[in-house]
């Protein structure tokens, strides 16, 4: 078991983010994390990476609760931050370093990898995402979509075993977004991948199993296959549209539907 | 809007002719460091003015070799140094006693050369500092700030500054785009303050959260108070003869503004 969060709360100053959320992780799982904007998805993948912590209940990492005191354990906190990593929503604020190749550098320089290790992984993250041209480029002269990938290759430079990943398709074009899903395909069996989306359409592809949110509530979870064919829940947590259009002259509406098909 | 236009554009303007083939951006950036800081603190303690003006004219000759015209200078640095060192200088024409240069007249020779001597030094300064700035990226120069030994926090710090002064920037043209968007007419003077001061309010409260964001995403990478960095600047022997270069020059300057 890779996570375990058990009655999880979390509270902002002026609002309650999350409440009594329990799940598991298991190692190399792919997981979805489905809801609304505003469901506590990105405060759920915030806690899941340790950079904040419930204000009740508790959530472990391989048995260990992760707290202020354990990650302020050099040990532990090395261990941890070199086997979980996040992916921002908005690759601004993950990509703070002058160039890119500072910036694919910047977790390995951190976990005090030898040089040559770096140069090799920083070399190894330009080649995989195809962004060895910018890597003398400094961060907000990229687009959305090679910010992202640089954000990806920032996060992966250090091989973590679990990649979070908030919305990471969220506000792409066609060609940067599956780009991305082609990577989250090629993480099954190799990565436990935490994605959070409310776009239904990539979940299959993605996922192996989903939670879906609501009002900081975890109210579902299941397969991809099983959570897609429940209209209801995803009509009551704002997941499904209607779809109006016309035809031959007449004007009408119908759910917005993904179906399964598989090939073989 | 205008203005915070003209910001991106001068940063762009600069990072790109930092990537020019000229001979300052083929040095090291360690060497051009040292050697225009050298020529700086020479050229603005030296107490002859022929001095400081030498100085002057090499930096003139250096940028004109590293493809960095003098229309670039005037507008770039010449004019904004000249009006705001002038603003500072312009008293001393009056106050400063001595012979008057007309009969009848306020202005002195002492007060006139005291004017002069600052305005070139603060010209020399800038025409040399914005050589470095021109021919390095900014990384380059953080980079060889880390180098030489400054301190890593404050090398972070002011990366990171550099890198979130254009998102705020952005953020700023934004806000005035999208009110430009939506008014029908000028606004009146007070009511345009009003709006100024909403922005920068919003722009502070946007600052904090982007801020608290940022630290929290160099947790999440590993971060625990002391960042590490990767130098890899080698020396070629080009830089060892610019290095030689800068220190006689700074070395001939020192003896000719002293002795």
């Amino acid at each position: 078991m890779i996570f375990e969060a058990r009655s999880l709360g979390f509270r902002y100053a002026d609002a309650e983010a999350l409440t009594d959320i329990s799940l598991v992780v298991e190692e190399r799982q792919r997981i979805a994390l489905l809801g609304a904007n505003g469901s506590g998805k990105s405060t759920l993948l915030r806690l899941l990476n340790g950079i904040c912590f419930p204000s009740t209940g508790s959530i472990s990492f391989k048995d260990r609760e992760l707290t202020e005191e354990a990650l302020g354990e050099e040990d532990f906190a090395c261990r941890f931050r070199r086997s979980v990593a996040l992916v921002f929503q908005n690759p601004d604020v993950q990509l703070f370093n002058p160039t890119v190749y500072d910036e694919i550098a910047f977790a390995p320089l951190q976990m005090r990898m030898p040089k040559e290790e770096i140069q090799a992984a920083v070399g190894a993250m330009l080649d995989r995402f195809g962004i060895g041209h910018l890597k003398d480029r400094a961060p907000h002269r990229l687009s959305g979509g090679e910010k992202k990938r640089v954000a990806l290759a920032s996060a992966l430079a250090i091989d973590p075993e679990v990649l979070i990943l908030d919305e990471p398709t969220a506000s792409l074009d066609p060609e940067s977004q599956s780009g991305i899903i082609e990577f989250l395909i090629d993480c099954q069996g190799k990565k436990t991948v935490i994605t959070s989306t409310h776009d239904l359409e990539i979940v299959e592809e993605i996922a192996d199993y989903c939670f879906v949110l609501k009002a900081g509530r975890l109210v579902a979870e299941g397969t991809p296959k099983q959570i897609l064919a429940e209209e209801q829940l995803l009509r009551d947590t704002h997941l499904l549209h209607s779809h109006r259009h016309r035809h031959k002259g007449i004007t009408h509406s119908h759910p917005h539907i993904y179906q399964h098909h598989s090939h073989g | 809007m205008d203005s915070l236009a003209r910001t991106l554009e001068h940063a762009r303007f600069c990072e790109d002719a930092a990537l020019t083939q000229g001979i300052l951006q083929r040095l090291d950036p360690r060497v051009k460091l040292c050697g225009l800081l050298a020529l700086i603190l020479v050229a603005v303690s030296a107490r002859r003015l022929e001095v400081t003006l030498a100085v002057w004219m090499l930096g003139v000759a250096l940028a004109s070799y590293s493809c960095i015209s003098i229309k670039v200078l005037a507008t770039r640095t010449w004019a904004g140094v000249l009006a705001f060192t002038g603003l500072i200088a312009l008293p001393a024409l009056f106050i400063t006693p001595g012979d008057a240069v007309l009969p009848h007249w306020p202005i002195t020779w002492q007060g006139l050369i005291t004017a002069l001597r600052l305005i070139v030094r603060a010209e020399t300064a800038a025409t040399l500092a914005g050589l470095l700035v021109l021919t390095t990226p900014w990384t380059h120069v953080l980079k060889a700030l880390r180098t030489l030994r400054v301190p890593t926090v404050l090398v972070v710090i002011l990366g990171m500054t550099y890198r979130y002064i254009f998102l705020l920037v952005r953020l700023a043209e934004e806000f005035f785009e999208a009110r430009r968007s939506r008014m029908i007419w000028t606004l009146s003077r007070p009511e345009q303050r009003h709006m100024a001061g909403a922005a920068a309010g919003v722009l502070l409260n946007k600052s904090l959260q982007l801020s608290e964001d940022v630290y929290l995403a160099m947790q999440s990478r590993g971060f625990r108070g002391e960042a590490y960095t990767l130098h890899d600047f080698h020396m070629e022997r080009r830089d060892w003869m610019a290095a030689a270069g800068f220190a006689v020059a700074a070395a001939l300057a020192f003896w000719g503004g002293f002795l």
